[in-house]
């Protein structure tokens, strides 16, 4: 496949970035942190953006969605970069749906994924149990509940829950089976019964027994810390196969880094190209500070690592969406699909980070200032990182797919 | 798509019966890639036959027009034609500055008659030619170069002196950029001419480089003559030419590691020397360098691919061939201190079988002339800075 866009992903990309430009800028994201608004995006906006379609472009047709592909919903997070708009787009339309579609039965996919395009249910993913992502360290449980034998009951405690406090429903990660829970905590690849027994259940948020603490992040978004106490659930609440969970999950890592992936993209090529316009501007010992060798160059080199960041984003979008048409299940190997989406998330963020180093350095003071934008880029682009693993953890990954 | 198909069958067919097994192992030494001239010496009749049968067809210049003696392929299947070559690892049967670079120039600018002598030669690969552009005191600032053309009539004479000149002591042909106008302003009095490296008044001297080999050389031209035919383009509009060529030259050395890069994975070399423990290689430290290495390097490859993706959709911002080469060859320059890396002294031995003759140390450090050559990273970054970005004196 080329590795452009083709002509309806272009223009849904220019009315994405219509859209969030003027309805969604960065002074909502700015004031809904002076406002210390209580459910931290603007439900206007995001009622808007269901309304544009954004909620069901993952969405199978079958289920009143516009089935629009990842190249397609990776152009609206890459607009979303430069705009830093918070909404539930990236926990329910992507990770969310693409829970759903990945794992759920066609009961789930029937009452869910609708309710989903129409914007009256949010989710979000609850897998993380430290600030690092280690999918595999589980250490939440499901066990039987009792003498209604079909219910189950979680234990445990979830952190860094991206819409954590507001969503409807939390996916939650958790371990159906004993025996591994002991030595978890090493090396995510070590041992393979490691992997086996964790479970993915759909719970929700106002559950008696599920406690959610909001808690404040360097980028102004939405996250929880969420505790999980003798929370009972239905067997019909698993997400998936019973102990096949961390497929599920390694699935739904692809698909998100891939995104955030783009997200920081579009952070990198917004804080260049303001870069860029405030170098052909600022004047100091009376020219343009654009003017100078030692600053072109670091723009230069910038300029061409954001180029190649261009390019494994695409790719890695274009590879989920080639792999939905090959009907793989979670279970064939997509290690091809993995590895474009690892290489994606590492450089996107290294590359964000360098950007968003670099704008404020070469804006000057004024670029520490909380009143320009140059923070909310750099605090939102390290978030974005950590999320759903770091650089490292993708260098890792990797290094791991390629059998090293 | 159709005739796309039967092209894929019959191409893949005639390759499975024409390209000699010992085409299809990875080139090793230098000798191994065939750069064809008149003083070429085969390393082995199976490379002799490869680029015979190759030529016959066209096939070593897939798209150019098939009546200069091109494969005259359509960008399809020479996109297929690729394919199949890079399905059995064949190597390709000619790689030569007359494909890559004066070849196209004088297909784009040069006339009918230059045509018609040059190109079938280049697709035959029975000319290897060098190109005379650097001068002693002009490198980066090649524009200001010094070395004089002079018009006598039914013919010219050229006095000067090129440096860095590619294999001068092999080539058969040079293609050299002369002064013939020095009362304009430097960019304004630069010509392209032909010239055959036997005429008299050509001599050359290699140079020594810190890798123990003399890739390049220094040429001496002293009253020189020129046929007056051998003028590509126009008079004084060699500028333009010079910069198509530079864009070419900076593509194909942007790409050189990838070539290499090809045969073995960095990886594969590190699990074979350090060895993998529980799936993991046994040195943390590297196997990150490494993983960012591949990651960057997958992710130039895919950059180039973009590009010409996105050329061939019309999209795009252009002017890209200079970030190309300053990524490509800084990312080249790594894999080979990765190398070093991974083989430690091994790699630095410097003479003797045990160490191929230095071959692995002689490699890195030829590497670090690639963000030299062909205009240096710098040069790269200021092209990048100005042209695309739009920074400079006056803003």
């Amino acid at each position: 496949m080329a590795l452009v866009l083709n002509e309806e992903q272009q223009m849904l990309k220019e009315s994405a970035r219509g859209f969030l430009q003027e309805h969604a800028p960065l002074a909502q994201l700015r004031r809904l942190r002076d406002e210390r608004d209580a459910i931290g995006y603007s439900a206007e906006s995001w009622a808007q953006m269901v309304e544009l379609g954004w909620a069901g472009i993952l969405v199978p047709e079958a289920y009143g969605g516009l089935d629009f592909g990842h190249v397609g919903m990776g152009q609206i997070m890459e607009e979303n970069g430069r705009t830093l708009t918070a909404s539930p787009l990236f926990a329910t339309a992507i990770l969310g749906v693409s829970a759903l579609v990945l794992g759920g039965s066609d009961e789930q996919k029937k009452t869910l994924l609708p309710a989903i395009v129409e914007g009256s249910l949010t989710l979000a993913l609850a897998v993380d149990e430290g600030p690092k992502h280690k999918p595999a360290q589980v250490t939440m449980t499901a066990s039987k509940g009792g003498a209604e034998s079909n219910n189950l009951k979680l234990n445990g405690a979830k952190q860094f829950v991206a819409d954590g406090h507001v969503a409807d429903k939390l996916i939650v990660s958790a371990r159906t089976s004993m025996r591994s829970s002991a030595h978890s905590s090493t090396h995510s690849s070590a041992a393979p019964d490691d992997n086996d027994g964790i479970s993915v259940f759909l719970v929700d948020r106002d559950a008696e027994g599920v406690t959610v603490e909001r808690v404040m992040m360097a980028d102004s978004r939405n996250s929880a810390m969420v505790t999980f106490d003798n929370v009972v659930v239905p067997q019909g609440a698993m997400l998936g196969q019973a102990g096949k969970g961390l497929a599920l999950i390694e699935g739904l890592t692809d698909i998100g880094n891939a995104h955030l992936a783009a997200e920081l993209l579009g952070i990198s090529l917004e804080v260049f190209e303001r870069t860029v316009q405030y170098m052909q501007e600022r004047k100091q010992f009376g020219v343009l500070i654009g003017s100078y060798q030692g600053l072109q160059h670091r723009a230069a080199h910038l300029f061409s690592e954001i180029e190649l960041t261009k390019s494994v984003v695409i790719k890695a979008l274009q590879a989920l969406d080639e792999k939905l048409l090959d009907k793989k299940t979670l279970d064939e190997n997509s290690d091809a699909a993995s590895l474009l989406c690892s290489m994606a998330k590492a450089k996107a963020s290294e590359v964000a980070a360098l950007a968003t180093n670099e704008s404020v350095q070469l804006h000057g003071g004024i670029g520490m200032t909380d009143e320009y934008d140059m923070g909310f880029y750099m605090k939102r682009a390290r978030v974005a990182e950590h999320m759903l693993g770091d650089q490292r953890f993708h260098q890792r990954r990797f290094a791991a797919l390629s059998g090293y | 798509m159709a005739n796309v198909n039967t092209f894929r069958e019959s191409t893949r067919a005639w390759l499975e019966a024409n390209c000699p097994p010992s085409m299809r192992q990875p080139i090793v030494d230098f000798e191994d890639r065939c750069w064809g001239g008149a003083k070429w010496k085969f390393v082995s009749e199976d490379q002799r036959r490869w680029l015979d049968v190759m030529a016959e067809r066209g096939w070593t210049a897939p798209d150019w027009p098939s009546e200069y003696g091109g494969g005259g392929l359509s960008k399809e299947e020479s996109k297929i034609l690729r394919e199949e070559l890079y399905r059995i690892d064949a190597r390709t049967p000619l790689f030569s500055m007359g494909l890559f670079m004066i070849g196209p120039a004088i297909l784009k600018y040069g006339s009918e008659a230059l045509k018609r002598q040059h190109i079938p030669d280049i697709v035959k690969g029975k000319i290897w030619w060098c190109q005379g552009y650097s001068e002693p005191n002009f490198g980066s600032d090649l524009a200001g170069l010094q070395a004089r053309c002079e018009d006598k009539d039914d013919h010219y004479i050229i006095n000067g002196q090129k440096v860095w000149t590619s294999y001068a002591d092999r080539a058969d042909w040079m293609f050299c950029l002369v002064r013939t106008d020095p009362d304009v302003v430097k960019h304004a009095g630069i010509s392209l001419v032909l010239f055959d490296m036997n005429t008299p008044g050509v001599s050359t001297k290699p140079i020594k480089l810190i890798s123990g080999k003399s890739p390049f050389c220094e040429t001496f031209l002293d009253d020189v003559r020129v046929e007056k035919n051998q003028l590509v383009g126009e008079l004084n509009k060699g500028w333009k030419l010079a910069s198509y060529l530079l864009t070419h030259e900076r593509e194909m050395i942007g790409n050189m590691g990838q070539a290499a890069a090809s045969a073995k994975t960095l990886h594969q070399h590190a699990t074979d020397v350090v060895g993998l423990e529980n799936g993991v290689l046994n040195d943390s430290a590297l196997r990150t360098d490494i993983a960012r290495w591949e990651i960057d390097s997958k992710a130039y490859e895919l950059t180039a691919e973009r590009i010409r993706d996105e050329t061939q959709a019309g999209q795009g911002t252009g002017a890209t061939s200079s970030m190309l080469k300053y990524t490509g060859t800084e990312i080249n320059k790594r894999r080979h201190e990765l190398m070093l890396g991974i083989y430690g002294q091994q790699a630095l031995g410097w003479e003797g079988d045990m160490f191929a003759g230095g071959t692995m140390a002689s490699q890195w450090l030829r590497t670090k002339g690639n963000s030299i050559e062909g205009g240096t990273s710098e040069i790269q970054l200021n092209i990048i800075s100005k042209r695309i970005l739009g920074l400079g004196a006056t803003g």
